[in-house]
């Protein structure tokens, strides 16, 4: 493996040039200044997620929500991983394609999906009115971004629990079974440790990826506002660009950090997860 | 091969529900996309007519996000598989580093970055208003999918022996990078070609903020007529881009499997 003698460096310097030239001049140098930005309003500025209750509030809405999903969406997508990897019938590889088919979708389809499902002319409001409850409508609170989140989320989990369910000690489990462990036992003794590395780089994913996330809660329009719609609020509405970087930063800092620490908890091994 | 398993009943209730709360907004949209009316429903009969509304009204963003997502790929072939090379071949310190530095594009949400540059560049209006703004967001954002493909295909054990074959036998590097190494990795490289192919069609975090009235792609049109336009034409429009995203995603899954086929996992 070691040997590179026929690669010398100044060759890769050479390969790799291109694509470092192109990735300084159009994200480091960019990302330095947005750095810099808010320090022209005083150091102040880079804490103003703390000091401004409103940014404040937007921020531990998106964290709780965002925590909500993760758990959420690890919950069920461990579950029904589970299943399908053990299940044997017609047309499941055609399911499991088709869930993870959202994978690719923006996140304003998703935004869209929910308000055909609980918006005023949704599914769930024609259901409810021939039900004679009335038109109930979901899509454009918390409820229809949890839902619009867990959306996008889901497919990710299911796709990483299926595979790793797959992989997983069934004679482990069989003997823990045969021994008289209970179904409580089996989940938290077998299934949790096995699928522990899954849920670590699945949930650090999901975790980040919902607190970035935009095009869904831009397209609900939601009355609860996360963190990203109000940098693009700053941003766009109020030109508030030193306040819109700030905000960026810490953001962007947040879910840097996630990723970075499940890969570091993960350790070598489960790099190419 | 082993032996199903039993699984017990509420688990198999529970997938059965999470698979209709996935696949039941596809299927709700696909139809109000195809139904003359959709409060009235199927028994208002199926038509066209959205599609061709959409196709009058969008047609442009369509294009343009192929265009775009084309461009991507060729820009990404270009700079990324040699970077790939040379990150999977290079030992040093720095090399690492900068394999860390690509990710943070995927790391940090798309609309900091999409903020950077037009703090940086925005004041070039030329550029700005321009579909390569665009392009070059999606490229900064596609460019670590398509090396961390091909540098981990790069790094297969038998591909050192055969450049090393290659290379007593008396080729210069230009052929053995181009006889030997590319068709190797040949299946990596259209996989990720794919990938980035999907991810530049549908990004919408970062274009949203790059593009201006004349610049728009799909993902920019559908948030338009979400807002805007009634019910149908939006599900139309959904049908549209599922219609594009499917084939890829087909190929992207084939792809997959041959790899697999071929060199194991």
């Amino acid at each position: 493996m070691s040997s590179s003698t026929f690669a010398p460096p100044r060759l890769l310097l050479a390969c790799a040039a291109p694509a470092a030239a192109f990735f300084a001049a159009f994200w480091l140098l960019p990302a330095v200044q947005l750095l810099a930005l808010p320090g022209k309003l005083g150091w102040g500025t880079y804490c103003v997620v703390l000091t401004n209750t409103r940014y404040l509030q937007s921020l531990l809405q998106t964290l709780g929500l965002s925590l909500a999903v993760t758990l959420a969406t690890l919950v069920l997508g461990g579950l029904v991983g589970i299943t399908l990897a053990r299940s044997r019938f017609a047309g499941r590889k055609l399911l499991l394609s088709l869930l993870a088919l959202p994978l690719s979708f923006p996140g304003v389809i998703i935004g869209f999906f929910i308000i055909l499902l609980g918006g005023r002319q949704g599914v769930v409001a024609d259901l409810a009115d021939a039900l004679g409850l009335g038109r109930v409508t979901f899509a454009y609170g918390l409820a229809g971004l949890f839902l619009g989140y867990l959306y996008f989320s889901l497919p990710r989990a299911i796709v990483s629990y299926t595979a790793a369910a797959a992989a997983m000690d069934f004679p482990l489990e069989e003997a823990a079974r045969s021994l008289g462990a209970s179904r409580w036992r089996v989940v938290r003794d077998v299934w949790l440790p096995e699928l522990a590395p899954t849920t670590l780089a699945c949930g650090a994913i999901v975790f980040a990826t919902a607190m970035g996330a935009f095009g869904t809660a831009f397209t609900l329009a939601s009355k609860f506002e996360v963190l990203p719609i109000t940098i693009y609020n700053e941003f766009t509405n109020y030109a508030n660009f030193a306040l819109a970087a700030s905000l960026s930063i810490t953001l962007g800092l947040i879910t840097w950090l996630v990723l970075f620490l499940s890969r570091r908890a993960a350790g070598p091994a489960a790099a190419g997860a | 091969m082993k032996t199903p398993r039993q699984v017990s009943l509420p688990l198999v209730l529970l997938t059965a529900l999470v698979a209709v709360f996935m696949l039941a907004p596809i299927t709700l949209s696909v139809l109000a996309g195809l139904v003359n009316n959709y409060s009235a429903g199927l028994k208002s009969g199926l038509t066209l007519r959205w599609l061709s509304e959409v196709w009058e009204l969008y047609g442009g963003t369509v294009a343009a996000s192929l265009l775009l997502a084309l461009l991507c790929v060729l820009g990404n072939l270009l700079i990324g598989i040699p970077c790939a090379y040379a990150l999977a071949r290079s030992r040093s310190r720095m090399a690492r580093v900068f394999e860390e530095l690509l990710t943070l594009p995927v790391a940090v949400p798309g609309l900091a970055t999409a903020l950077a540059l037009i703090l940086a560049y925005g004041q070039i209006s030329g550029f700005r208003q321009s579909y390569a703004f665009v392009l070059v967001g999606h490229m900064v954002f596609t460019l670590p999918f398509m090396v961390r493909t091909v540098s981990s295909a790069f790094q297969r054990p038998e591909l050192y022996s055969l450049e090393e074959a290659a290379r007593t036998l008396g080729a210069g590097f230009a052929q053995r990078f181009m006889g030997v190494l590319l068709p190797a990795v040949l299946p990596a490289i259209v996989a990720g070609c794919l990938m980035v192919f999907t991810l530049s069609v549908g990004e919408f975090n970062l274009t949203w903020m790059l593009h201006t009235p004349l610049t728009r792609t799909l993902p920019v049109g559908l948030a338009d007529s979400y807002a805007s336009m009634r019910l149908e034409i939006g599900s139309a429009y959904t049908l549209v881009f599922l219609l594009v995203i499917l084939p890829v995603l087909w190929g992207l899954q084939a792809a997959g499997t041959l790899i697999e086929k071929h060199h194991g996992r």
